[in-house]
């Protein structure tokens, strides 16, 4: 197993670092999509993430990583009902995957050998409770999409095809990355992710040097620069348990929830999944700075990435909408 | 070691990457089938005879990951795995690089990330400077060579190999300094490389090129030469003087400009550190001549075409988006799909195997399943704009407008988009076929106006252009915004009776070819000879005297949708 770059030490790229460590704390808030130019490191932080999280409590033997043996599907003959600690699963979904290898298929091999109809899972029971990665996620195939969708909405995979009927859980953090200048979005996937994030090269040469540097030092001996992080990176992973324990204490108040309103309408986003997201974020937020009461402090911090992304576009407007929501920011919570 | 001629850098990248450390990602090269190349693979191909693996664009997941093993599973009766390419190798061959989907690339990309030690030499063997290795694997791969300029006289001459063993087990002593790194990205970000990839790559180079030559650090020579190899080819602009300190965007930077840099050799004038004006004026020198010029037309072009290797992709019927496989009947162009139909033929063998002796697979005709694709031809729209003086500026803006708005559509239907300016005597492409909405803002805010009206040559570039999107799979829609008083013909002189015939000749060329067409009329009220000329070119005619940008948006969608 070859090492990850650790998270702590990615230089800079606060914002999506801070939309990633969110989606720890509570993954309900349901997903990150960064954009912005190569070689800024988009990769390099998903993979890192994975190594970060906690590890989770699992039946050893399940394909869905299920918590408790009662989750355990039926269609599933699991023979080890042990409780183990699993790394959360981080799962690459390659572009042009087949819709076999996604939502899984007949199991050929029992098919063939023993004449039983089962159902080989795929990389969506393979991401259950965890991560699933697209990279360049806006290349992706519309058939791929679509299916997406659908499940990323549902939190269930249902299979219905070569006479099998049959589902499971599928809830994962959808990241996405990639390009813009190479092709957008489709607004019904975009509306899919939490949040949203843009990384751009940093400008300041002292930045650069010390990611080169640091890169450079991993590429030369990574065991001993792991090493070295490592305690920095169980800091934050403390950090993001101690933050779920104390998630549900948080209270709303009903200046927060008006905060949020007032903000989405004067934004024009669509739906109410906005205000949702921004209110699990910016309670996210809360709970990681070790806070029991939400401010307008937080909400302002997050607010960027959880609405950049929901508003419509208006081809005509040369700023993008970060600009929009930063003033829109600036007016209602004056 | 000096690398003066294009043989001589080659050659260097080659011994960097026979030593091959980890995390070098690979190289790039770019050149056609012929000698040259074969000269220039040969130590390559000899090095990894064992372990070299050639794979191709149009390689299946299963071929590189693995999967089941057909034949043998079949012989044997029982469930048989292959090894995917990817677990068997650290050094890949991908040859016709320039032609790989976007679903390889993203693959391809991920394993480099993943594994260090994998290597990746990809041949590109791309004609034009828009067709070439998709950014997403280029940007990971730290060597690039061009050899399309070397002349097979030129790869005769002296290459003595270097002692690649001795080279390699030196590497790991090579001391660079802090400095170093700091140089090689001060001097990325003067060459307008984005990147961060570049930098990191171009210390890695700078070690081996140390250990080529035997020196325990890294010399200023082995920056040199690591800019020379990795940085340079990256460069989207020259190096500026260092108290120019905005940061300047590559591609708005006018290539008059650049060119005038490079011509009279300025100096830059650098304050502080002594090495970097070395470095830079070394690079420098490694400058090809025409590097300049190029660099204007590349950095436009290849940001166009970004992410689209594969043109043709939706050409031939059996190609396009799989679709889940269909039962039915073999014929003549359709493809078995095997482990569909082993899917299909699997749940129903204990039945079978019930009334036969004998112990084999039984498949009957109604678990055949075929492998279906579904064709989608890509419209792509191409905007023929008329920016002469007499489309006067209030009504160019207009226009702009029109196209942005049919651009936002274009873009929620995923179209490609290709725009096409006319203006004094002839027509450009600003930008090629591309998806990205993006660019075609940026360029199209930069659109300047004023001189004639050449409609004869904007049509002409306008039917070529369709029949190359064309060529490409794609299905070409034309939109001609103008106010119709062509004055200049097409070889170029102001004859307005002659520009008039011209146009209406191409104008009839585009109906001949089928092409669905529109003309918006621009001009302050209709014009009698535009319609004609809509009428000549099949096109729908939709004068635009005040009309708002929201009107003409719709009118157009309705036209070419229909047509």
């Amino acid at each position: 197993m070859t090492h990850a770059f650790p998270f702590s030490a990615i230089v800079g790229q606060e914002a999506m670092k801070r939309a990633m460590i969110l989606t720890a704390v509570d993954p309900s808030i349901g997903g990150v999509l960064v954009f912005g130019d190569r070689g800024t490191g988009k990769s390099t932080a998903v993979r890192a993430l994975a190594a970060l999280l906690p590890p989770i409590k699992q039946v050893a033997g399940c394909p869905v990583n299920s918590a408790r043996v009662e989750d355990v599907p039926d269609w599933a003959e699991v023979s080890d009902r042990r409780l183990v600690d699993r790394p959360t699963p981080v799962v690459d979904l390659p572009l042009g995957a087949t819709e076999d290898r996604v939502v899984g298929a007949l199991d050929i091999e029992r098919a063939l050998s023993r004449g039983e109809k089962a159902f080989e899972p795929g990389l969506l029971a393979e991401a259950n409770r965890g991560y699933l990665y697209i990279d360049e996620v806006n290349l992706l195939d519309d058939h791929l999409v679509d299916l997406l969708l659908d499940v990323a909405q549902s939190g269930r995979n249902v299979i219905e095809r070569e006479g099998l009927s049959i589902d499971h859980a599928a809830r994962f953090v959808l990241v996405g990355s990639g390009n813009p200048e190479e092709g957008e979005l489709r607004p019904q996937l975009l509306d899919r992710f939490g949040l949203s994030v843009e990384v751009t090269s940093p400008r300041d040469i002292e930045t650069r040097v010390e990611v080169v540097q640091r890169r450079d030092a991993f590429d030369r001996d990574p065991t001993a620069f792991a090493k070295a992080w490592r305690r920095k990176d169980l800091a934050l992973r403390r950090k993001i348990l101690a933050a779920r324990d104390i998630l549900p204490e948080i209270a709303t108040t009903q200046s927060i929830l008006r905060d949020c309103a007032e903000l989405c309408v004067a934004l024009g986003s669509d739906g109410l999944r906005g205000e949702l997201t921004l209110l699990r974020a910016a309670r996210a937020l809360t709970a990681f700075e070790g806070k029991t009461e939400m401010s307008r402090a937080s909400l302002k911090n997050v607010a960027q990435m959880a609405l950049n992304h929901r508003l419509r576009r208006d081809p005509l407007d040369e700023a993008g909408s970060g600009v929009r929501v930063a003033r829109i920011l600036e007016e209602v919570l004056a | 070691m000096t690398l003066e001629t294009a043989w001589d850098r080659a050659v260097f990248a080659r011994a960097c990457f026979l030593i091959a450390p980890d995390r070098l990602g690979g190289l790039w090269l770019r050149a056609r089938s012929g000698p040259v190349r074969d000269r220039f693979l040969a130590p390559i191909l000899l090095a990894y005879t064992t372990d070299l693996r050639r794979i191709h664009p149009a390689i299946d997941d299963q071929t590189l990951y693995g999967g089941i093993d057909l034949t043998t599973s079949l012989t044997t009766g029982g469930l048989v795995r292959s090894a995917g390419i990817l677990q068997q190798t650290t050094t890949l061959l991908l040859s016709m690089a320039e032609r790989a989907p976007a679903g390889l690339v993203a693959r391809l990309g991920a394993a480099l990330d993943q594994r260090p030690d994998l290597k990746l030499l990809a041949l590109d063997e791309g004609t034009e400077e828009a067709e070439a290795l998709s950014p997403t694997l280029s940007d990971r791969l730290a060597l690039r060579v061009d050899l399309t300029e070397v002349g097979l006289s030129l790869a005769q001459t002296g290459s003595e190999m270097s002692d690649i063993p001795a080279a390699r087990a030196r590497l790991s002593h090579v001391v660079a300094d802090a400095a170093c790194g700091k140089l090689l990205v001060e001097l990325a970000a003067s060459l307008g490389i984005e990147s961060l990839r570049a930098p990191i790559q171009a210390l890695h180079v700078a070690r081996i090129s140390a250990a080529l030559n035997g020196s325990p650090s890294v010399t200023e020579e082995d920056l040199a030469n690591a800019a020379a190899l990795v940085l340079l080819p990256r460069a989207t602009q020259m190096p500026a003087p260092a108290d120019d300190s905005a940061e300047p965007e590559p591609e708005q930077t006018p290539p008059e400009n650049q060119e005038g840099q490079g011509d009279n050799g300025r100096q830059p004038e650098l304050s502080d550190a002594l090495p970097e004006e070395l470095l830079l004026e070394a690079v420098r020198a490694l400058l090809p001549n025409d590097l300049l010029d190029r660099l204007a037309a590349r950095s436009a072009v290849r940001a166009a075409e970004s992410g689209a290797g594969d043109g043709a992709k939706r050409r031939g019927n059996r190609r396009g988006r799989p679709l889940p496989a269909r039962p039915g009947k073999p014929r003549s162009g359709h493809r078995v799909d095997l482990i569909a139909t082993l899917r299909a033929a699997a749940p129903w063998q204990k039945v079978r195997q019930g009334s036969s002796m004998h112990n084999r697979l039984k498949i009957r005709a109604s678990d055949i399943h075929l492998k279906a694709f579904e064709e989608r031809s890509d419209r792509a729209v191409i905007f023929c704009v008329d920016a002469s003086g007499s489309a006067a500026l209030a009504r160019l803006a207009e226009a702009k407008g029109a196209v942005e708005l049919l651009l936002a559509q274009a873009y929620a239907r995923r179209d490609y988009v290709a725009l096409l300016a006319f203006r004094g005597q002839q027509s450009d492409l600003l930008l090629p076929p591309t998806r990205s909405l993006v660019q075609t803002k940026r360029r199209l805010a930069a659109l300047p106006g004023g001189g004639g009206t050449p409609l004869a040559a904007g049509l002409q570039d306008a039917l070529s252009l369709s029949d190359s999107v064309r060529s490409r799979g794609m299905t070409p829609a034309i939109a001609v915004l103008t106010d119709g008083r062509a004055n200049i013909a097409l070889d170029g002189t102001a004859n307005r009776a002659q520009a008039a015939s011209d146009a209406r000749d191409f104008a009839r060329l585009i109906r001949a070819r089928h092409v669905p067409a529109m003309v918006i009329d621009t001009g302050q009220r209709p014009s009698e000879a535009l319609g004609g000329l809509a009428r000549d070119m099949g096109a729908g005619y939709l004068p635009l005297p005040r009309a708002d940008a929201k009107a003409l948006s719709n009118a157009v969608e309705s036209t070419l949708c229909s047509a």
